[in-house]
């Protein structure tokens, strides 16, 4: 029933009957006044439930909105605007909200008390997963995903300010027009669609007008200070570290169908004014979860607010003065008041509506909406016929904010109710109703001098002018629970009443963490915030000690639920991580390439030719260009470090386990390099282009590793060396050019020719390029006549355009990765397959390059004996041998004869490819004492492909093992 | 108590009224066999063991808060036997076995559920790790499956296969991984070991160890002292303060190790999912939350709390991967404390103090390797020898070298798990 | 979490990579034994409270840094560049 007509109605659906709503309303309202009162079923039992609150605490009205792909679960009715065509479905029930066949868990509620689940399903064995399981999860969720990949768009963002307000109810908007007129930078958020919290709500006057023209000047005043941003429909979901805040923004909506759903904020404050306000809290008698029954607040809310009426004949019950203010609203536009309850014995209230104190509210009728309640008093025991009754236990102060870094609240005997420990969040205060301050005076002053206190730590000059308001005191009398025989709903939400809480009390849950663990009371969507505190009552009666010896359990971040596509924001897709393209990337793609990751790069894994039906066919045949001819390859992606300084050889001889001192201008050397705990980091090569300038490699994976290493040595260990690095991976593109026609091609695009005594093996300088200066490098990661070439990266594309052009007229062409991967094992070359973080230098055979003149990183630890044990697994080459000839990286090796178990396991593969070069399968791998098993004939076995294979040991180099054709 | 269908059918016609405690909590005797200081599921379960299996039940299991309340009742649930490395393997393989007979052993049922989990790969390199891990499994005893695409697409048919950064080369499929409900667990060995006479001790916080001339006589703790011929640490990330009441100085940071959990949802993800470029893994709960986590925040913390930026990348991970979850709402998050060992594998040892033993490192893995670690941590309290699967386990290993267990291959030393 | 960066000024967490207790400053010689190298990177005092710790400025200026630091409370007291302090 609505007080008025409204001027401008819409259409939405609820379950699909058309329901008349108010554009911007909540849908909470438009279902009461259409007097649809039956709205969800609860988690547990499938208790019909109605609209509970008025607010994001709603334990009951969880819907589901819009349908197919767009359907989101878990919508609290009461924050959701209504809007033309807005399409709203109740959920967790089957087949229908009025006839819900799990309601049938209600009647056999008495055998599924606290914890029951641990107690039974455990005969037989196998019958958990199969049998009790699957039942178990269907019956248990609440709303439903769609399984579809999320189409719509968040957003996340970053906001900075000198002052946050958190909440926007009375105290909230005095604080920041107080901070806001000092001048300091102002961020004030609330979570309502309109600011100004219980203004809006309750029929009170400040400054001699209606509360929520008081607001309406308010925000007019805020709007127009440049230094002052309001944002509405945002939650502040969390407190971090060193004034960081998390914020929750509905975007979206009617008002902007364009825009993201939702935006994440990160709100970095100098300072924070938590107005939170406060939650009401319920009461446990009988059945007091009927639809119908709702909080005394959120009445008068909706008829305030709103100007809809919940009921025909409407009971308050409570134990406080506030309780009274729903009897007095509602008899003021005209609803009927059943009757006024309030459990103190001493009120006195003059009303021309029954009035019954001392009284108790001890049972409720109406399975779908209520329809009568018995009440108990000094008078007796009787009925009265109501359809909603108005409950107030009290108010709990919104402490959560102040939880989040492990903050434990005060417990207050006047209010019955918790309140922040003050610094509990540095640089966070709390003011208003979440400090325990009910009455508007009182906050509007204590957000006036708080915002003030706040401002002037920030160096400004605030003045404070407090408009005058209603400064009547809160009065109340704890009631948690009636006494008498029934369920009486603690946790409405995840169906846990007081006789749970009971139960848990009496088999030891006596903790209130193992009361809350063992009841599930507090783990619902609203995460106690009605709850807690009676819950805490309850057990504190149960256990025989006062609330605030028992403790409360631990408020924890998000204070709302936080979409996962809304903290997770731009990552849906590529977004996750960036992608790298090297200049040679769109000619790869040109060209037909598949381009696999590597690391946050592409590279092209091999180049199609017409007629190529499989990956191996173009791999050998590009193989073979390296082999017999030239290939080029994009080599931009290895990390490229540019050292330089009069101790750029010192730091290289501390980093790399070898000597780089000694390295003469114009040459390359390969480097190892451990990490201190004495295994391989990476490898690659060096060169020195002057004498305090050097240029290194690393492996593609390792490069930022590296570099912040390099600058971890320079800056933390040896601050005493005069060197500084610089990355320059991207600067430089680098091109492999690799076969017996190598220097063939490369003459042909350099201005002036090289010769084998010009650039022999390991040499390095620059060249010119049709004008641009080049480095080049004669190093060889294939085992050939092999340079590489390294131009400015806007020539890079060109210059590749070229060489792999001139490469085809000499019988070669580009190269990818996985004939890369042929080349270098069939020369046993080493990568992070090989270095996989767990082996040494003693391992691949490369313990002598360990220079002992001089001290380097990892030395003293690679030194340790268990490094050095000689049955370690050590780097092997492995040839298939015999009529099954497959190998597989990731097999393990045996003995020919032993079980393949643990225990008889010798060692892995690492890497594997078929040898075109050598016409066979080969691998390297690692052999417990392998070096000295070379000859020996073992067994290979992939159990999880089904592949055994004899393969023998060897030396890793398995193609032209003295290196003639490098040099040649 | 005998807990059954029947007795919960029982107690459910006569008003629940004649449920026990589930354990009692006595008053710590003067002087007690061995003491047990943490009662976290390991210390738990270390005290069930020592009861059951070695018939020691004049034991007293000390904790400084309620039982259950650190790690054990902070994670994302996840029971696997999926390690490759020797030492890791066959400790990890004995504790799934125990899991799998733990509710019939403790007549309580933890609702393990061997779902089966499924680790992704997304390149061919991480797919050569993963069979040699595969393989591993395998020669352990344990059950692995190599899956190709198609083969996750198959179980995960909601991920992400066409735009995700890092596109899903395959899976290990390990069908006896699993979830288990993580508070059970502590009560349910809780339960084991009072009903074998130990006494658990709550509020009881150890505040010294008693050494005299090397050798252990008790502890000091806020309930007074008490007298113990042995015993033994077990106190995850609070295992350097502990250990330093020893003298001792141990190869441990503690960090902070973030987790998620969203509104209840009906059932959608029916396996445990772990995400091979980004650090994420997931699960359903049975009351339909779904149950997340990522890496540690990486900046050593005893707050059990974290920060946004590992928040935030853990939801991207999960963007990218199965984007169909964007509308689940995070409703909780939380933190634990971390005992991270250089090599992230664990610690089962004696110390260099006689009659003292501690058990620790178990970095952000402890969940899985509750059973394990208390009955070979109870083996070695004791017997005094090491258990076998078990005995890689060693403090020592650091200084040699020898027997050093980096599963993930980023080095054994802090800062790099 | 926000670190004062001595060349930038307060920045968030995410622009710093972290790598554990400053004791890195003060490494052994390289044959200062087992014992001074197994305390040297493994043994840690892993303080609840107060720390010194080493984090590297990645996404911003590049430098290491030295910052004090509370594992409790996550309050930061400062930071000072790693390079200038003395050992």
């Amino acid at each position: 029933m609505r007080l008025r007509r409204p001027e401008n109605t819409v259409t939405f659906t609820f379950d699909g009957r058309p329901v008349e709503g108010v554009p911007g309303e909540p849908v909470a309202a438009a279902l009461i006044a259409n007097g649809i009162k039956l709205v969800a079923r609860s988690f547990k039992y499938h208790r019909p439930r109605g609209v509970m609150s008025a607010g994001s605490e709603e334990q009951n009205a969880l819907v589901t909105v819009r349908r197919g792909v767009q359907s989101e679960p878990n919508i609290r009715a009461t924050m959701l605007e209504v809007a033309e065509g807005l399409e709203v479905f109740s959920q967790n029930a089957w087949p229908s909200l009025h006839y819900d066949m799990m309601g049938v868990n209600d009647i056999l509620a008495p055998f599924l008390g606290a914890g029951f689940y641990y107690k039974t399903f455990m005969w037989p064995r196998a019958f958990w997963e199969k049998l009790y399981e699957p039942i178990i999860r269907r019956a248990a969720g609440l709303g439903e995903l769609n399984g579809e990949t999320n189409l719509d768009t968040y957003e996340k963002a970053f906001a900075f300010c000198d002052v946050l307000v958190i909440g926007a109810g009375p105290t909230g908007l005095m604080a920041a027009l107080t901070a806001g007129r000092a001048g300091a930078d102002v961020i004030i958020a609330d979570e309502d669609s309109a600011m100004g919290g219980r203004l809006l709500r309750e029929v009170e006057e400040v400054d001699g007008k209606p509360g929520a023209a008081w607001v309406a000047d308010a925000l007019v005043e805020l709007e127009a200070m440049p230094n002052v941003r309001l944002m509405t429909r945002t939650t502040v979901t969390g407190a971090y570290d060193q004034g960081t805040f998390g914020a929750l923004e509905r975007v979206a909506g009617p008002r902007a169908p364009d825009k993201p759903l939702e935006c994440f904020w990160r709100i970095v404050a100098k300072r924070a004014i938590l107005c939170a306000g406060a939650l009401e809290r319920p009461i446990a008698f009988p059945n007091n979860d009927r639809p119908g029954i709702m909080m005394a607040g959120a009445v008068r809310a909706y008829v305030n607010r709103w100007g809809v009426v919940p009921g025909k004949a409407v009971t308050v019950f409570g134990n406080n003065d506030d309780a009274h203010r729903t009897a007095r609203d509602l008899a003021a536009v005209g609803v009927k008041i059943a009757a006024l309850i309030d459990s103190r014995e001493e009120v006195e209230v003059n009303a021309d509506y029954p009035v019954f104190t001392g009284g108790q509210v001890v049972g409720t009728r109406g399975r779908h909406g209520l329809k009568s309640i018995t009440v108990v008093h000094s008078g007796g025991h009787h009925e009265i016929i109501t359809d909603c009754l108005a409950v107030s236990g009290g108010w709990n102060p919104s402490v959560h904010l102040t939880c989040h870094m492990n903050g434990r609240p005060i417990w207050r005997e006047d209010i019955a109710s918790f309140v922040p420990t003050p610094g509990s969040i540095p640089g966070l205060v709390a003011a208003g109703a979440c400090n325990g301050v009910f009455s508007t005076a009182g906050c509007l002053e204590e957000g006036a001098n708080v915002a003030a206190d706040v401002a002037r730590g920030l160096g400004l000059k605030p003045k404070v002018t407090v408009p005058p308001a209603d400064a009547s005191a809160f009065a109340m009398k704890p009631l948690w629970a009636v006494p008498g025989k029934g369920r009486k709903w603690v946790d409405f939400q995840n169906d846990v009443h007081v006789k749970d809480i009971q139960q848990a009390a009496q088999e030891n849950f006596r903790s209130v963490e193992h009361m809350k663990r063992y009841t599930t009371q507090g783990m619902a969507p609203d995460q106690g915030k009605s709850s807690n505190v009676v819950a805490l009552a309850v057990l504190a009666d149960a256990t025989g000690r006062g609330i605030p010896e028992t403790g409360t359990t631990t408020f924890r971040p998000p204070y709302v639920p936080v979409p996962i596509a809304a903290m997770g924001a731009g990552s849906q897709g590529k977004g996750f991580a960036p992608e790298r393209l090297t200049t040679s990337h769109k000619a790869s793609l040109a060209a037909g390439a598949p381009m696999i990751e590597a690391g946050l790069w592409y590279r092209p894994s091999y180049f199609p030719m017409p007629g190529e039906t499989h990956w191996q066919q173009s791999c050998d045949r590009e193989v073979g260009y390296v082999r017999n001819a030239v290939g080029v390859c994009d080599v931009s992606t290895l990390g490229k470090i540019d050292i330089q300084g009069p101790d750029a050889a010192a730091l290289l001889d501390f980093v790399y386990v070898n000597t780089f001192s000694t390295l003469k201008i114009g040459r390359v050397r390969y480097g190892l390099m451990l990490r201190e705990d004495g295994h391989v980091m990476d490898d690659g090569t060096t060169a020195r282009l002057g004498p305090d300038h050097f240029v290194m490699t690393t492996t593609t994976a390792a490069a930022g590793l590296v570099m912040r290493y390099l600058e971890f040595v320079l800056q933390v260990l040896r601050p005493d060396l005069d060197a500084k690095i610089m990355s320059v991976t991207e600067q430089w593109a680098q091109f492999a050019v690799a076969g017996p026609q190598a220097r063939l091609l490369l003459n042909s695009a350099f201005d002036q020719e090289i010769t084998d005594d010009t650039w022999p093996f390991m040499a390095c300088g620059t060249v010119d390029v049709s004008g641009v200066q080049a480095r080049l490098f004669r190093i060889s990661f294939s085992g050939e006549h092999a340079y590489e070439i390294a131009v400015p990266a806007r020539y890079g594309e060109s210059l590749f355009r070229q060489l792999t052009a001139q490469a085809a007229v000499l019988g070669g062409g580009p190269y990818g990765m996985e004939a890369l991967n042929v080349l270098r094992i069939e020369k046993g070359f080493i990568t992070h397959a090989e270095i996989h973080g767990r082996t040494t230098a003693f391992d691949i055979g490369m313990d002598r390059m360990i220079s002992r003149k001089k001290d380097c990183i990892g030395q003293a630890a690679a030194a340790r004996p268990g490094l050095m044990d000689e049955t370690r697994e050590q780097l092997v080459g492995l040839r298939a041998v015999g009529s099954k000839d497959e190998l597989m990286a990731g097999a393990h090796l045996f003995e020919e004869d032993a079980v393949a178990s643990r225990v008889n396991s010798q060692g892995y593969m690492t890497s594997v490819c078929y040898s075109p070069t050598l016409q066979g399968n080969i691998g390297l791998g690692f052999l417990h004492s392998g070096r000295a098993r070379h000859g020996e004939v073992i067994r290979m076995v992939d159990h999880l492909r089904g592949v055994e294979t004899r393969a023998e040991v060897c030396d890793p180099v398995f193609f032209d093992p003295n290196g003639g054709r490098a040099r040649g | 108590m005998r807990y059954s269908g029947l007795q919960v059918i029982k107690e459910g016609l006569f008003g629940q009224k004649g449920w026990k405690p589930v354990w009692r909590d006595p008053d710590p005797k003067p002087e007690y066999e061995a003491i047990i200081i943490g009662g976290g599921g390991h210390g738990l379960s270390t005290a069930y063991y020592l009861a059951k299996e070695h018939g020691l039940t004049n034991i007293a299991v000390l904790e400084k808060g309620y039982i259950g309340g650190g790690n054990v009742g902070r994670n994302t649930t996840i029971v696997r036997a999926n390690y490759f490395l020797p030492g890791n393997s066959e400790f990890y393989s004995h504790s799934l076995k125990l899991w799998e007979g733990m509710e019939q052993d403790l007549n309580y049922n933890v609702m393990h559920s061997q779902r089966g989990l499924i680790n992704l790969f997304h390149s061919d390199g991480q797919r050569d790790a993963f069979a040699r891990r595969g393989n591993a499994m395998i020669n352990q005893g344990d059950d692995a499956i190599l899956l190709d695409r198609d083969g996750v697409r198959e179980h995960l048919p909601y991920l992400d296969f066409d735009t995700s950064r890092f596109p899903i080369y395959g899976g290990l499929y390990h069908p006896r991984g699993g979830t288990a409900r993580h508070d059970a667990v502590a009560w349910g060995y809780a339960r084991g070991a009072d009903q074998r006479g130990v006494d658990i001790i709550q509020n009881c916080e150890v505040t010294g160890i008693d050494i005299e001339g090397g050798v252990v006589k008790g502890v000091q703790t806020t309930r007074g002292a008490i007298k113990a011929k042995k015993v033994g640490i077990v106190v995850a990330g609070r295992s350097g303060q502990v250990a330093a009441m020893a003298g001792m100085r141990l190869p441990i940071e503690s960090h902070v190790l973030q987790a998620f959990v969203t509104e209840g949802l009906k059932p959608i993800i029916d396996h445990v999912v772990s995400f091979g470029m980004g650090h994420f893994y997931i699960s359903q709960s049975d009351k339909g939350g779904l149950v997340f986590g990522g890496d540690i925040d990486f900046y050593s913390s005893y707050a059990s709390r974290g920060n946004l930026p590992m928040k935030e990348h853990v939801m991207e991970a999960a963007m990218t991967l199965m984007p169909m979850i964007g509308k689940a709402r995070v409703l909780r998050s939380w933190g634990g404390i971390m005992d991270m060992t250089p090599d992230g594998s664990p610690i089962i040892d004696k110390t260099p103090t006689k009659g003292l033993f501690i058990d620790c490192g178990w970095c952000y893995g402890g969940f899985k390797a509750v059973p394990g670690s208390g009955f070979s941590f109870a083996h070695l309290m004791a017997t005094g020898d090491y258990h076998a699967p078990a005995a890689k386990f060693r403090l020592d290993r650091f200084a040699t070298g020898v027997g050093l267990m980096d599963e993930e291959g980023t080095g054994s030393q802090h800062n790099l798990h | 979490m926000r670190i004062e960066c001595p060349n930038c000024g307060e920045r968030d967490r995410r622009e710093f990579t972290y790598q554990g207790d400053a004791l890195a400053l003060r490494r052994p010689a390289v044959d200062a034994g087992e014992q001074a190298w197994d305390d040297y990177l493994h043994n840690r005092d892993n303080p609840a409270g107060e720390t010194k710790d080493l984090w590297f400025h990645e996404a911003g200026c590049g430098a290491w840094l030295v910052v004090e630091r509370n594992t409790v409370t996550h309050t930061v007291q400062g930071a000072v560049l790693a390079e200038k302090v003395k050992r």
